[in-house]
C-alpha cells in the first residue's frame, strides 16, 4: 500500500460504551475529530482513556456505540479490522517483534511479495520515503530488539504510516522518552497533523498536552466530561475537571534537613555497565534526586545501590558501615529498599492478592512456625494500606484489577512494611492520575521529614527538582553536576546534556574527558544526535 | 476519601474468603468433576459402589501425587519431565535397599533418593539457567537411564520373605481405603497447606508470578524452585513406591510418560502453565478426572481404545473453558 497522507478523515464517534464484568470503564462517548486535528484524551487512571483507544484499535470490543471514519461506518473488532479502516495505534506496551528486524517490523504481516517470496527492495524503498517524512534515524537492517525503548516507538510509528494510517492513536507516547525524545515526538505529532492525519493523544502531561492539542477531551470514570479548544485551557482548569473538584496541583515543600543530620546512604566508584564511577551522599531526611537522560544510567545506579545488579566495583555504605556481598537480601538486612522503575515486570505478582504483595517482603516478619500469620499479616498490611490510602474492594483484591495509582501505592506500601530507613524510587509516579501523583509526592515528603534517607529518579524532570533537597545529573554514567534546590530547569536539562555553559559544577571535567564517551558518539543509542539535526534542518 | 481496605464485618475472615472463593469461574473445573460423577452414578450401578470408589481412588493416587509434585514446580513456574524417571529410579533404589535392610528402610531409602534427584534436578535448572522444560527433558533422560544402568536392564524384586511386607501399600487401611490412597491423601492435604498457608507457598507463588518481582523483595528465587523440585522429587518417588508396592517390583520403564499426565492433570485443574497461579487441591481434582474417564469406559463397557482420545480431547476442553472465563473477565 503506498504511503498516503494527504486524506485524512474525520473521525467519529458515536455513544462508545464498555463494562468489564458489570463494572462500566466508558459511557456513552461521543468524539467528533476533524482531519489534521491533534485531539488529545485526559483523564485519571481508569477514567477509560485507554480503553477508549483500544476500542478505536480493535484491541478491545465495545458494548455499545458507532465508529466512523471519513464519515464512512467501521466495524472495529479485530486489530485487522481498525488497520483496514485506517487506525493505527500505539499503545503503551510495544507490538514489536524483538527478534526481527526493523525493516520487517515496519512491514509485519504485509510485506512486499512475489507468490509469497519477500521482495525486500520495494520495502526498503517505503521505508526510505517514510524516514524521509518523519525525519527519524532508525536503521533498517538492525533488530529491534536491540533498540531503546524510544527507538522502538519510533518503528511502531514508521509502521502505522506504512500501513496508511489516517487516525493515529497514541497511548502515553511520552512516558518512557527522555526529554530531548519527547521534545521530537511532538515535533513530528504537529508535521504529521499539519500533513492531513487525525492523532488521537492520550497523556498524563498537561503541559505537553496543551502545547501540541487543538482540542482536549477530558474523561472522568468513563464519562466525557469536557471537549474544548486547547487554547482556552490551562493545566489547572483540566486537573480540575479530571478530578470534579479543586486540587491542590502544587508539589509539597521537602522539609529542611537538619544541620547535624548524619548520613546515612552513601556510596562510592559505582561501576557497572552504563554506571561509570558514581559517588553520592544521603543524609538522614534528605531527598536526593537523580537526573539524566534515559540511558544515562540513572536507574541502574538505583539498582547497583540496591544489590539488584551485582557491583563490578564500588562501595555502598549505611551509617558508615560498609555493606559487603551486596545483594537485594543484604540491602534489605541494612535497611534499604527499592520502588522500581516498572511495577508490573519489576515490583508487584499481578497474578496474587493486595494483601499479598504488600507483605511480600516482610513474609518472616509475621509467621508462625512455617506457617504465615494471618490475623496479624492482615492487620499490619490493613494499617500501612490506610496509611498510603490505597483504594481496593477489598485486600484480597487481585492486585491487576487496582488502578495504576493504587498499585503503586501497593508497591510503596510493601516496603513502607519494613519501615527502611533509605527508601530508593525510580520513577514514583509513572502511568499514576494526578490525585494518586500528588498523594505520593506527598508521601514522600513526610517519610523524610520523618529521617528517612531517600533518593529519587525521575524523567519528570520537574517532579525531581520540586521534590529533592538537592539534585545530581548525570550523564553516560558520570555524574556531571549537583545543583541546590531552586536551580532553574533549564540549566539541569543543559548539564544532563552536557552543553551547560562553563561552570564549576564539580563533575563536568570528568564528564568530558571520560575514555569511554569520545564527543559526538555517545554510547547509548537513546538520543540520536543526528535525529535531532534533521529536526531542526 | 473513605479507605474500604476492611473486612466485610462478618465474623471471622473464613466466612469471607469463601463467600469471595464460590465462583463458577473458579470452580467450573469441580462442577466438570460432579457432573461426570452424577452422570455415572445414574447411568451405571456400579459406579456407586465401595469397591469401586476404594479402587478408583486406589487408582488415581499415583498421577495424583504425580499432579500434586507438577503444580506445585508449575506455580514456581518451572516444570519437572524428570518426575516419571525420577518415580522409577526411586523405586529401584528403594527395592534394592529394602533386600538389604529391610522394608521400612528402602521406603524411606526411596523417599530420600526422590528428595536428592530433585534437589539435583532443580540445582541443574536454576544453576544452568536453561529453560526448565529443556532441562528437565535432557535430566529426565539422564535419570532414565541411570534406572537401566542400575537395574542393568532387569526388574528388581524385594527377597522372596519380604514380598508380603513389601505389598503393604496395596492393604486395606483407615475407612477401607488402601494405604496407598491413605498415603496420596495424607501428602496432598499436608501439601496443601504448605502452599496455600506457609512462607514458603507465599513465595512458591511471588516467585512463579513474577521472578524478579521476587528477588527484588528479598526472597532467594533458586532456592524456591530447587525446594518445589525437591517437594515434586519426593512426590516422585512415593508413586513409585506405590506402584512397586502393586508390581511386587521395580524396573527402568516404569510409568513412562506419565509425567506428562500429571502436567496435563494440575492443568485441566486449573493451574496455569504460565506460574504463580492454582493449587494443590486442582492439580488433584485434574488427576481424579482423568482417572473417572479411564473408570467411566470400564464400567460402561465402551470401547477402552477410545480412551486415550477421550482423556486428550477433555485436557482441550478444560483449557480452553478456563481461557475462555478468564479473558471474559478481563
Amino acid at each position: 500500500m503506498p504511503v498516503t497522507l494527504r486524506r485524512a478523515p474525520d473521525l467519529t464517534v458515536r455513544g462508545i460504551g464498555k463494562s468489564y464484568s458489570g463494572v462500566s470503564v466508558l459511557r456513552d462517548v461521543d468524539l467528533d475529530i476533524p482531519s489534521g486535528e491533534v485531539h488529545s484524551l485526559v483523564g485519571e487512571n481508569g477514567a477509560g482513556k485507554s480503553t477508549l483507544l483500544k476500542i478505536l484499535g480493535g484491541a478491545v470490543r465495545a458494548d455499545q456505540g458507532s465508529i466512523a471514519v471519513d464519515g464512512r461506518p467501521v466495524t472495529v473488532h479485530t486489530p485487522r479490522d481498525a488497520i483496514r479502516a485506517g487506525v493505527g495505534l500505539i499503545s503503551q506496551e510495544g507490538a514489536l517483534v524483538p527478534a526481527r528486524t526493523v525493516l520487517e517490523n515496519v512491514f509485519l504481516g504485509r510485506w512486499a511479495n512475489s507468490w509469497g517470496f519477500a521482495r525486500r527492495g520495494s520495502d526498503r524503498a517505503v521505508f526510505d520515503e517514510l524516514i524521509e517524512l518523519t525525519g527519524f534515524d532508525v536503521d533498517p537492517r538492525e533488530r529491534v530488539g536491540r533498540l531503546s525503548i524510544g527507538v522502538q516507538q519510533q518503528v511502531e510509528i514508521l509502521r502505522a504510516l506504512a500501513r496508511g494510517t489516517r487516525v493515529l492513536a497514541m497511548d502515553e507516547p511520552t512516558a518512557v522518552l527522555s526529554e530531548h525524545e519527547k521534545d521530537n515526538l511532538l515535533a513530528l505529532i504537529r508535521r504529521l497533523a499539519a500533513a492531513g492525519t487525525t492523532v488521537l493523544l492520550v497523556s498524563h502531561f498537561l503541559d505537553e498536552v496543551l502545547s501540541v492539542s487543538t482540542r482536549v477531551t477530558v474523561l472522568r470514570d468513563g464519562n466525557l466530561v469536557l471537549t474544548d479548544d486547547a487554547a482556552r485551557l490551562t493545566p489547572r482548569t483540566l486537573v480540575e475537571h479530571m478530578v470534579g473538584r479543586q486540587i491542590d496541583v502544587l508539589y509539597p515543600q521537602p522539609v529542611p534537613v537538619a544541620d547535624d543530620a548524619p548520613v546515612r546512604l552513601s556510596a562510592s566508584a559505582l561501576s557497572r555497565g552504563p554506571v561509570q564511577g558514581v559517588d553520592l551522599e544521603v543524609r538522614a531526611g534528605e531527598i536526593l534526586g537523580i537526573a539524566g537522560l534515559v540511558g544515562s544510567g540513572r536507574s541502574e545506579t538505583l539498582r547497583l545501590l540496591f544489590g539488584a545488579d551485582r557491583l563490578a566495583a564500588g562501595e555502598v555504605r549505611i551509617d558508615g558501615q560498609p555493606l559487603s556481598s551486596l545483594s537485594p537480601r543484604t540491602a534489605m538486612a541494612a535497611g534499604m529498599a527499592l520502588v522500581p522503575e516498572s511495577r508490573k515486570e519489576q515490583g508487584l505478582v499481578m497474578s496474587r492478592s493486595v494483601r499479598e504483595n504488600v507483605a511480600l517482603a516482610s513474609l518472616s516478619a509475621r509467621r508462625r512456625g512455617p506457617f504465615v500469620e494471618g490475623g496479624s499479616e492482615r492487620s499490619a498490611v490493613r494499617e500501612v494500606s490506610d496509611a498510603v490510602d490505597i483504594r481496593a474492594a477489598k485486600p484480597d483484591a487481585a492486585i491487576q484489577t487496582l488502578s495504576g495509582g493504587n498499585q503503586q501505592k501497593a508497591l510503596f506500601a510493601k516496603w513502607l512494611l519494613r519501615k527502611p530507613s533509605v527508601l530508593l524510587i525510580d520513577e514514583p509516579t509513572r502511568g499514576v492520575d494526578v490525585a494518586a501523583k500528588s498523594q505520593i509526592h506527598r508521601m514522600i515528603v513526610d517519610l523524610a521529614a520523618d529521617g528517612m534517607a531517600v533518593v529519587v529518579v525521575s524523567s519528570e524532570i520537574e517532579e525531581l527538582l520540586e521534590l529533592s533537597h538537592r539534585a545530581i545529573v548525570l550523564r553516560h554514567g558520570r555524574v556531571v553536576g549537583e545543583f541546590p534546590r531552586g536551580t532553574p530547569r533549564e540549566r539541569v536539562i543543559a548539564a544532563a546534556f552536557g552543553d551547560e555553559e562553563p561552570t564549576a559544577t564539580p563533575g563536568r571535567a570528568a564528564g568530558r574527558t571520560g575514555p569511554a564517551t569520545a564527543p559526538g558518539a555517545p554510547p547509548d543509542a537513546t538520543v540520536p544526535p543526528s535525529a535531532a539535526a534533521k529536526e531542526n534542518a | 476519601m473513605s479507605t474500604q481496605l476492611v473486612d466485610s464485618p462478618t465474623p471471622g475472615a473464613g466466612t469471607a474468603s469463601l463467600r469471595r472463593g464460590i465462583r463458577i469461574r473458579d470452580y467450573g473445573i469441580v462442577i466438570a468433576l460432579l457432573a461426570i460423577v452424577v452422570a455415572l452414578s445414574v447411568s451405571t450401578d456400579t459406579f456407586l459402589t465401595t469397591s469401586n470408589l476404594v479402587n478408583l481412588l486406589d487408582q488415581c493416587s499415583v498421577v495424583g501425587l504425580l499432579a500434586a509434585g507438577a503444580t506445585i514446580c508449575i506455580i514456581s513456574g518451572v516444570f519437572d519431565l524428570t518426575a516419571s524417571a525420577s518415580l522409577a529410579v526411586s523405586a529401584i533404589v528403594g527395592v534394592q535397599v529394602v533386600r538389604i535392610a529391610g522394608v521400612a528402610v528402602g521406603f524411606g531409602a526411596a523417599v530420600v533418593a526422590g528428595a536428592l534427584l530433585g534437589f539435583l534436578t532443580g540445582s541443574i535448572v536454576v544453576r544452568s539457567g536453561v529453560n526448565s522444560f529443556i532441562a528437565t527433558l535432557a535430566t529426565s533422560i539422564i535419570y532414565r537411564g541411570l534406572a537401566v544402568v542400575v537395574t542393568a536392564g532387569a526388574i528388581a524384586y524385594p527377597l522372596a520373605d519380604q514380598a508380603d511386607d513389601f505389598g503393604t501399600l496395596t492393604w486395606p487401611s483407615l475407612f477401607g481405603l488402601t494405604s496407598a490412597t491413605v498415603v496420596f491423601l495424607v501428602v496432598v492435604i499436608a501439601l496443601g497447606f504448605l502452599v496455600s498457608s506457609t512462607t514458603f507457598g507465599r513465595r512458591v507463588y511471588a516467585v512463579g508470578g513474577n521472578i524478579e518481582a521476587a528477588r527484588l523483595s528479598g526472597i532467594r528465587v533458586g532456592q524456591v524452585q530447587i525446594a518445589a523440585y525437591v517437594v515434586s522429587g519426593i512426590c516422585s518417588a512415593l508413586a513409585g513406591l506405590i506402584l512397586a508396592s502393586r508390581a511386587g517390583s521395580a524396573q527402568s520403564s516404569m510409568a513412562t510418560g506419565m509425567e506428562l499426565s500429571a502436567i496435563a492433570a494440575a492443568v485441566i485443574g486449573g493451574t496455569s502453565i504460565l506460574g504463580g497461579e492454582g493449587a494443590i487441591w486442582r492439580g488433584v481434582v485434574g488427576a481424579l478426572l482423568l482417572t473417572l474417564i479411564g473408570n467411566g469406559f470400564n464400567l460402561l463397557g465402551w470401547d477402552t481404545t477410545y480412551q486415550q482420545v477421550v482423556q486428550g480431547c477433555l485436557i482441550l476442553l478444560a483449557v480452553t473453558v478456563d481461557q475462555y472465563l478468564r479473558n471474559r473477565n478481563r
